[in-house]
């Protein structure tokens, strides 16, 4: 989904602030060559393969990369249960930069693709999530096996930093591997899912904005069963759940209009699976701000915050428990804030409990604990809010899973 | 009863003794501290540096200057006990039409975070636009620190033109270096750009690594040396600093001991004084002892008077020497001119250990001065000491002669002390011997020359040489400075002069092409490639041209590296300053001739004829020493090897220099303004043999600045060692000038006289000086320099200026005890021998 190309955007790279900005890297209008010939052949623009409608995805090929795009992310959120029943969230996001530098670049070292990771887990005995991140440029040359380096594979999923990789286990592309060894915490999951990829929007072609030319391709696997190992303050568990798979790849994603978005992917009790957007303008980022706690506490649909009604663009797709798919407009989806929750470590309030109205369901979600910040501004720069929530329907649970949350922010600036 | 006023008291009633004790003691103390401040200053500068620079690495993978194939980044950072891990290429460039160079560091920025967050570059706004966030990987951008950007004068969003090859290559400053705002010469760009533009793709200068919590740095080293190629070496961060601490502590030693002879040259002057004061205080002190002062307390407060002159002196000097060390730094610079610790302002700290140390010194100078004269007034017994005139008691006796020839035998012993953790303790050994030895046979030496000094001549000459005969303990106290002080002048400059002669022969022998050609400073970024280098040999009236590739190899874990030269050498090595016997011709199995300098065979014991294996092109080259040359611009090791083998084993085809011997009709100007221009302007630097000589000669005489500084220091507190006990004695006198007056000679005879005895007892100073200075700078050449710069050079001793250097002191040690006599000359004759009566 389109949360992630903010976190890029902040990680120093390029993405929606650049885009009507100045071109990247080598187009820019760089200094004159007076004095002396240039030392380098300066190639031209890079050109970013363009998505395009009517392109249908092929599996089990598009699971792998597809370098000749900006951007691209395979995205795993999911619930755990620990052996004494207890629930953590986790999340495993690997992103695929392709940075417009060092195209014409025969160093092994040219930063034209970069892979950056982020993982948490929110853990409600912390109160909070403990999150990790990692990024490196993709090595070439005698480094391109390197231990150390990050690398991606354009056959299947498989995309690691370092020594924390996600990688598809079989060749059809129904199971995953993904393994983390970040700073207080590490894991090992396996994933399995039981039906063929969730084509989002037009058969994999999702609009962002009204110009289609703000679009990605963009497919879910919903329902995914997640057994393996988490180790957490060093005392390694059994673990077990169900988790969802974003991947997505797109070259122009976001208009310049948008400030943020809200994301869910919800796994139903019953095998069913929702997936829904919108990206909201600017002057929906602060309009419910400052609104007192009292305001919010009534959790009726139609009585929520009133600013926040006008999105850029919405989308949602519907998966039937019996596989039919279900394509909403973006006239049939909408987020209405019920409670806010301000950090009290950077100041920014994100509404942490909603009414999300997708076609005919209204659904409740409530946050597994109120802090899922992701604050990681001193490294990629990103902070915004990823967590696990239960869904509830007309006052009863049914079903669990992740709310992702950009631009809410005032300070969205890099680091 | 008030003894302060009665001993330290005395100090004051004779001032301008007191006063030029003082000032010797002020000046020992003050050069010494100058010195240690500077060079304090300046390590702590350059460690500094280097620290900030390493960050969190706890090893660092190091190479020669060439750096090391870049696969070796991979092969470490894969290694489970590696945490994170950075790869570096370094490099110095030349500012583009310009003379100085910036250090280029091309980075990963996503690995540095983890390793050595102090070099993450920051992308800054430029002209109201948002700060470009892939700035930091673009090709033609670079990031300075606010020191940086204010050295170079540029800003974000300007253009810094450095020098790729001999190509300019514009920069776009896109931003600044928090974490390194004070390195005023530093520029960060990425990794792959550097390797792209300074051609050094598939090349590594450094890997900086972080390992795992709880593992052993010292167990890891070992585990990845055994993984990593031939020349590729494991370090501690800290091994740069202590490389540049050794690089620099054998020249800082020296220095200091210059300065420590400065003070030695003060404790003699305090004693000249003391002992002086002392005879002529006799009757005083017996009246002390006589009313119930005991010997101890005698002895202690002497002592004192010797103490408080040394401490006055001491803290007066300390402060003195951080005056002189700011001047030092703001104009000779942190490495004393040296060139140690280019690009540095090192800031001057008040360490109160090191100034309470060299107050201490300045106190022990004082009561080592006056130690004996003190023990001897203490020994003698008051009833003897009552009676009159016995002034003449001073000294007596041949001295120590058999002490002084032991202690030159144990000189000579010591010189054959090998060095101890590369500093030539035993040759500094060996001058304290010499000297102490030469003082203690200076009455013997004082002796024979009276007996050999003809009674005839003149007046006032025949009562000074009588004089001599009789009591040459007043002429002994004096020649001791200026023995001291003679001999080391008389050392430093036979040194000197021998290294100056040396290295222009040595010039003569390297400077053999008609004019030189080189694409700015060795160190780095600057290169000739091949088509330059074709450009170059097409030239009409080019007849030859010695193309040189400067690098440099890691022979050995924590050493500095040595520099490498590859060029044309002729088979038989007769180019080079050849030191002792040669073996070319590979050897029986006929391997690649290298030439090994002076430092590579004492620092890593490489002897001609020896089969060497030499990292080269990642891989351990067999090769076999030829012979053994003098380099004398480098004092870590030079190996040369013939450009042919370096280029088949390396396959690196760029050079550094072009030396271009014309052939018939050849003209050396027209051919580098042709060459010159043919490249972007201060790109290539063109230069004649005897510019290069010149220019050589002058860097040398700007290193001994400071020595020569000292040096005439030296000799002034020698001076005014021979004034002062001139003054001392003088007033003792008083009753014998004016019984000469009674008999009829004149004032002006008198002062001959004085003038006679100042210059002989400077004279015998001069002699032994001379003599002691000699051996001292044989040492300082065979042992010292050989130790510490590991340079061997011819001797040659400056006989003229030695000669008037000798006569010219003995004139102004006249001279000065004329005008130290002065004030008891004046004085009326029959009131001057009355006042005994």
């Amino acid at each position: 989904m389109n949360k992630r190309s903010f976190l890029l955007a902040l990680a120093a790279l390029p993405a929606w602030r650049a885009l009507g900005a100045a071109p990247l890297g080598p187009g820019a209008p760089s200094a004159p060559a007076a004095a002396g010939a240039p030392v380098a052949a300066r190639p031209g623009p890079v050109v970013f393969a363009p998505v395009l409608r009517g392109r249908p995805l092929f599996f089990p090929r598009d699971h792998g990369a597809h370098p000749d795009f900006r951007t691209e992310w395979w995205y795993a959120t999911g619930w755990l249960q620990l052996p004494d029943g207890s629930p953590l969230g986790f999340q495993t996001t690997f992103f695929r930069v392709r940075t417009g530098a060092g195209e014409g670049n025969p160093s092994s070292f040219a930063p034209r693709q970069l892979i950056l990771a982020h993982a948490a887990i929110a853990d409600p005995r912390l109160g909070r999530l403990r999150h990790d991140q990692r990024a490196a440029r993709v090595l070439g040359g005698a480094n391109a096996t390197s231990a150390a380096g990050a690398g991606y594979s354009s056959a299947r999923t498989d995309v690691h930093v370092g020594d924390w990789s996600f990688r598809q286990t079989d060749d059809s592309g129904r199971r995953y591997r993904a393994e983390v060894t970040a700073e207080g915490f590490s894991y090992a999951l396996n994933l399995a899912a039981d039906a063929p990829p969730m084509l989002n929007g037009e058969g994999g072609f999702s609009r962002k904005a009204a110009d289609p030319k703000h679009a990605s391709y963009y497919y879910s696997r919903p329902q995914l069963q997640v057994s393996g190992t988490l180790v957490l303050d060093g005392r390694t568990l059994p673990v077990s759940g169900r988790a969802w798979l974003d991947h997505e790849w797109s070259s122009e994603l976001l208009p310049e209009a948008a400030q943020g978005w809200d994301w869910i992917g919800l796994n139903f009790d019953d095998g069913s699976a929702l997936m829904a957007f919108r990206l909201r303008g600017r002057e929906q980022a602060t309009a419910g701000r400052g609104k007192s706690d009292a305001a919010l506490s009534v959790a009726t649909a139609g009585e929520a915050l009133p600013a926040q009604a006008e999105a850029l663009w919405a989308a949602a797709t519907l998966r039937h428990a019996d596989a039919a798919l279900e394509i909403l407009s973006p006239q049939a989806v909408a987020f209405t804030a019920l409670r806010r929750w301000r950090s009290p470590r950077t100041g920014v309030d994100y509404p942490v409990e909603w009414q999300v109205r997708a076609g005919a369901r209204r659904l409740h979600l409530q946050p597994l604990i109120d802090d899922q910040e992701l604050d990681s501004r001193r490294s990629t720069g990103a902070l915004y809010w990823e967590g696990a929530v239960r869904v509830s329907e007309g006052g009863r649970e049914i079903g669990r899973g992740y709310l992702e949350m950009t631009g809410y922010s005032e300070k969205i600036k890099v680091g | 009863m008030s003894l302060a006023k009665v001993f330290l008291g005395s100090l004051a009633r004779r001032r301008a003794v007191t006063a030029f004790s003082f000032a010797a003691i002020v000046l020992g103390v003050s050069l010494g501290m100058a010195v240690q401040a500077v060079h304090e200053a300046a390590l702590a500068e350059f460690g500094r540096g280097l620290r900030t620079m390493a960050g969190e690495a706890d090893l660092q993978v190091v190479g020669g200057r060439v750096g090391f194939d870049e696969s070796v980044y991979g092969l470490v950072a894969g290694q489970t006990d590696v945490a994170a891990a950075s790869p570096v290429i370094e490099l110095e460039a030349r500012l583009a039409g310009r003379k100085e160079t910036v250090q280029v560091l091309g980075v990963d920025l996503f690995a540095l975070a983890r390793v050595t967050p102090a070099l993450l570059p920051r992308p800054q706004a430029v002209a109201g636009k948002e700060p470009e966030p892939l700035a930091a990987l673009a090709d033609d951008t670079a990031f300075l620190g606010a020191a940086a950007q204010t050295a170079l004068g540029v800003k974000p969003g300007e253009v810094l033109r450095i020098q790729a090859g001999v190509e300019v290559l514009p920069l776009r400053v896109a931003g600044d270096l928090p974490g390194m705002a004070e390195n005023p010469r530093l520029v960060v760009m990425d990794i792959a750009a550097v390797q792209q533009q300074f051609l050094r793709i598939g090349r590594l200068s450094r890997v900086d690594l972080r390992l795992r919590e709880g593992v052993s740095p010292e167990a890891v080293r070992a585990r990845l040396q055994a993984l990593l190629p031939a020349g590729v070496l494991v370090e501690a961060p800290q091994a740069a600093e202590n490389q540049a601490a050794n690089l620099s502590r054998a020249y800082r030693v020296n220095l200091t001991l210059l300065a420590a002879m400065a003070l030695v040259t003060g404790g003699f002057l305090v004693f000249s004084a003391q002992a002086l004061s002392v005879v002529r205080r006799r009757t005083e002190f017996a009246f002390l002892r006589a009313i119930g002062l005991d010997r101890r307390r005698l002895f202690s407060w002497l002592l004192a008077e010797g103490a408080l002159v040394g401490l006055a002196g001491g803290i007066v000097g300390a402060a003195l020497g951080y005056a002189l060390a700011s001047v030092m730094l703001s104009v000779l610079g942190g490495d004393l001119g040296a060139g140690y610790f280019a690009g540095l302002t090192p800031q001057l700290h008040f360490q109160p250990e090191m100034s309470a140390l060299y107050v201490v010194l300045g106190v022990a100078a004082g009561i080592g001065g006056a130690w004996l004269p003190a023990r001897e007034a203490a020994t003698v017994s008051p009833a003897r000491a009552l009676k009159a005139g016995d002034e003449a008691a001073l000294m007596q006796g041949r001295g120590h002669p058999l002490l002084g020839v032991a202690l030159l035998a144990a000189s000579l012993a010591a010189c054959a002390i090998p060095p101890l953790g590369e500093l030539p303790l035993g040759g500094y050994l060996a001058v304290l011997l010499l000297l102490a030895g030469s003082i203690l046979l200076l009455p013997l030496a004082a002796g024979a020359l009276a007996r050999h000094l003809p009674l005839r001549g003149a007046v006032p000459g025949r009562l000074a040489v009588a004089r001599l005969r009789a009591a040459p303990g007043h002429a002994v106290v004096a020649a001791a400075g200026v023995l001291t002080s003679v001999a080391l002048a008389v050392a430093m400059a036979i040194m000197v002069t021998s290294f100056r002669d040396s290295v222009n022969q040595w010039l003569d022998q390297v400077l053999s092409a008609d004019v030189y050609l080189r694409a700015g400073t060795a160190a780095g970024g600057a290169y000739l490639d091949d088509d330059l280098q074709q450009r170059i040999l097409a030239q009409p009236g080019v007849a030859e041209v010695d193309f040189t590739r400067i690098e440099s190899l890691r022979l050995q874990a924590g050493q500095v590296p040595v520099a490498l030269i590859a060029r044309p050498v002729i088979p038989d090595g007769r180019e080079l300053a050849l030191v002792g016997p040669t073996q070319p011709g590979g050897g029986a199995d006929h391997l690649p001739d290298v030439w090994a300098s002076e430092a590579v065979r004492d620092l890593y014991g490489w002897r001609t004829g020896q089969r060497v294996e030499v990292p080269l092109g990642g891989r351990l080259v067999p090769m076999h020493v030829a012979g053994i040359w003098r380099d004398y611009s480098r004092q870590t090791g030079t190996l040369m090897i013939d450009l042919k083998v370096y280029r088949e084993l390396t396959g690196d085809r760029l050079v550094n220099e072009a030396g271009i011997h014309l052939g018939p009709g050849g003209d050396a100007a027209a051919i580098a303004k042709t060459l010159l221009d043919s490249v972007a302007p201060g790109a290539l630097e063109a230069a004649l043999p005897g510019e290069i000589r010149a220019i050589s000669l002058r860097i040398f005489d700007r290193t001994f600045a400071v020595t020569y500084l000292l040096e005439a220091v030296a000799v002034l507190i020698g001076l005014a060692g021979v004034a002062a006990s001139f003054a001392a004695l003088a007033a003792a006198r008083r009753r014998e000038f004016g019984m000469l007056r009674h008999l009829g000679l004149t004032r002006r005879q008198v002062g001959w006289m004085l003038a006679a005895e100042g210059a002989l007892a400077a004279g015998v100073g001069v002699l032994g000086g001379l003599v002691a200075g000699g051996a001292i700078g044989l040492v300082l050449i065979e042992v010292v320099n050989r130790q510490s710069f590991h340079w061997s050079m011819d001797l040659h001793v400056p006989w003229v200026s030695l000669a008037v250097f000798a006569s010219g002191l003995v004139a102004l040690a006249a001279l000065a005890a004329v005008l130290a006599g002065r004030q008891a000359m004046r004085q009326e004759a029959v009131l001057a021998v009355r006042e005994d009566w």
